[in-house]
């Protein structure tokens, strides 16, 4: 086991520079420089001022330089300062991953539970009238552009009945709760972006999960485990769904790009400082060294979680160890 | 049976589409850049029929002009992407060893990438507009093509026909182009029909933030993004864009489930 998270690990090495290496191509082959928006759209900013500039990003060095300091500062978990406001990129976005990665994680536990129980379901029964009802649920939300329900849900259960805040994280009163109050008002604000955001995996997951199953019960040790008179509960519950289950995690560690991508609009439209809408305002502002510092950690955390399925799948399925 | 319908109803969808969008001129019923502001936010009857805008445009007419757009950037964009998912797929698979190795790391690392978060920052740095839009996503989706196309030229090229036409002195692009792409085509056409929903809806999400399509012209995103401000007093500015786009991307996924069933029993 050590040794294949060994081997795993060494692995990542060329990968993590693969990305580094995509990261920076895509911010400076582009045309225009970095600081184009502070100096080209000033017409107060002389010659003088932007070449100052440059050489303070070291913008005036051959790219290839350029790179070879940027991966130096990164490998300390330097990002750079951000143009806007001057303060450290890696403390901005330290500030920010707990609330995308929470509301991503309660997002992963939703499906799963609501997910998995749909499609098993739909297996057993298959062709019946649940199953077909929840196979037309799942094309409709698959089809569901995320930011169309949070609008739709947001100005129907927040303006329209007032049920639900509709935008941050917390009350303005948050101060003055108590622990318990804080807690019931940090759910209640994320119970529509998190609904939101797992909204379109949920359909994938149940559709997923049903074909799984339906594979599953088509094996030859689910007819020896009815043969031998085990009852249904046992056989669906005991033998069939641990190895429908399995794939799941994979598909979970896969989604993972998705969920954070997704993240940019629902925290837009929640108005939720988390990642997300952080790289958004950056995107805005043009603010390159916070673009590159989400783009990194994004594809990093995505690498971090598939690693994690696979090491979850070979500790469960020892035949991937030994592959 | 039950399948067939589905796959059926998404046979209509898109026909219905394709037939607006090709015929927009004709079943608009304003021309869509037309401002009146007296006509401002007017609700839904006999002469706006999904009601006008908060420049008093006909939101029926933008809607149709909008399935232009739309279904353009998602055609255009697969295109994009399959070309390059077909050759770089298909020559990691012919080739293997090395070639293949790092062809195939290189789509590991493109997708680690949260492609949305890629779309944004590169459409920060260049300008955001319908031809940029769908080069940008057709760059940021064809790493499932190649995948498929790879897996299918390694089964493929052990097969007897292959080896025949290596014998008699066909060339590799030769072999490739006649042989190993046209059998291995039916995932691919699969994994592009559910392409352009996919694209679609990251079109109109990235018009929904402002970086997308940019108005005047029309895309069912930019018209909910106008919807977002007045959706207490407009309710049919963000209804119909929204229901188009779920139409539509279910339309186009119904339809590539039932490609995929054709291939799977065929």
């Amino acid at each position: 086991m050590i040794n294949y998270i060994f081997k795993r690990l060494i692995g990542l090495v060329p990968t993590l520079l693969g990305i580094t290496i995509i990261t920076f191509t895509v911010i400076h082959l582009a045309p225009g420089k970095p600081t184009d928006l502070q100096t080209q759209l000033n017409p107060k900013v002389s010659l003088q001022a932007r070449e100052r500039m440059e050489k303070l990003y070291g913008l005036d060095k051959p790219l290839h330089i350029q790179y070879i300091n940027w991966i130096k500062k990164l490998i300390k978990f330097d990002f750079g300062r951000s143009f806007i406001d001057d303060r450290k990129v890696s403390t901005k976005i330290k500030e920010r991953i707990p609330i995308t990665l929470g509301i991503n994680i309660l997002s992963m536990l939703l499906i799963l539970g609501i997910a998995v129980p749909i499609g098993v379901a739909s297996a057993i029964k298959e062709g019946s009238l649940f199953d077909r009802s929840a196979t037309v649920f799942v094309f409709i939300g698959f089809a569901t552009p995320t930011f169309w329900l949070a609008l739709l849900l947001m100005s129907y259960f927040g303006v329209r009945l007032g049920w639900l805040p509709i935008s941050g994280i917390r009350s303005l009163e948050f101060e003055y709760f108590s622990l318990l109050q804080k807690i019931l008002d940090i759910s209640w604000h994320l119970i529509l972006p998190v609904f939101v955001s797992s909204f379109g995996a949920l359909a994938g997951i149940s559709r997923y999960m049903r074909t799984n199953m339906i594979s599953v019960l088509g094996k030859d040790y689910i007819r020896t485990a009815k043969a031998k008179g085990l009852t249904e509960t046992q056989v669906y519950y005991k033998h069939a769904l641990k190895n429908a289950m399995l794939p799941i995690i994979t598909i979970l560690g896969l989604s993972i790009p998705g969920l954070i991508g997704g993240s940019v609009i629902f925290e837009t439209i929640f108005a939720i400082p988390g990642m997300g809408r952080l790289f958004f305002t950056s995107v805005m502002a043009r603010d390159y060294p916070v673009i590159m510092g989400i783009l990194t950690i994004g594809a990093v955390l995505t690498l971090v979680g598939n690693l994690l399925a696979d090491i979850a799948y070979s500790y469960i399925d020892p035949r991937i160890r030994y592959k | 049976m039950f399948k067939n319908k589905l796959t059926l109803t998404g046979i209509i969808i898109v026909g219905i589409l394709m037939i607006v969008a090709t015929l927009a001129p004709f079943i608009a019923t304003h021309n869509p850049e037309d401002i009146n502001l007296q006509e401002a936010l007017l609700s839904p009857s006999s002469e706006h029929i999904l009601g006008t805008d908060q420049l008093g445009r006909d939101v029926f007419s933008r809607m149709v002009y909008g399935a232009r757009i739309s279904l353009s950037i998602g055609f255009i964009a697969v295109g994009i992407a399959v070309l390059i998912g077909i050759i770089l797929g298909s020559i990691a698979g012919y080739y293997g060893g090395k070639t293949d190795t790092l062809i195939m790391r290189f789509v590991d690392i493109m997708l680690c990438f949260p492609s949305f978060f890629l779309i944004l920052a590169v459409i920060a740095i260049t300008e955001p507009g319908i031809s940029n839009i769908m080069i940008i996503i057709g760059l940021t989706s064809w790493m499932g093509t190649a995948r498929l196309i790879r897996a299918e030229v390694l089964t493929l090229k052990q097969r007897e026909f292959v080896e025949a036409s290596k014998v008699s002195g066909g060339s590799d692009f030769w072999i490739l182009t006649r042989h190993l792409i046209p059998n291995g085509i039916g995932p691919v056409l699969v994994s592009a029909t559910l392409g352009i929903a996919a694209a679609i809806l990251v079109e109109s999400s990235l018009s929904f933030l402002g970086l997308g399509v940019q108005p005047p012209t029309p895309s069912w995103g930019n018209i909910l993004a106008g919807g977002k401000a007045t959706l207490g007093v407009a309710w049919w500015l963000s209804v119909f864009p929204g229901l188009a786009i779920l139409i539509t991307v279910l339309g186009y996924n119904l339809l590539g489930e039932g490609i995929r069933e054709y291939f799977r029993h065929r």
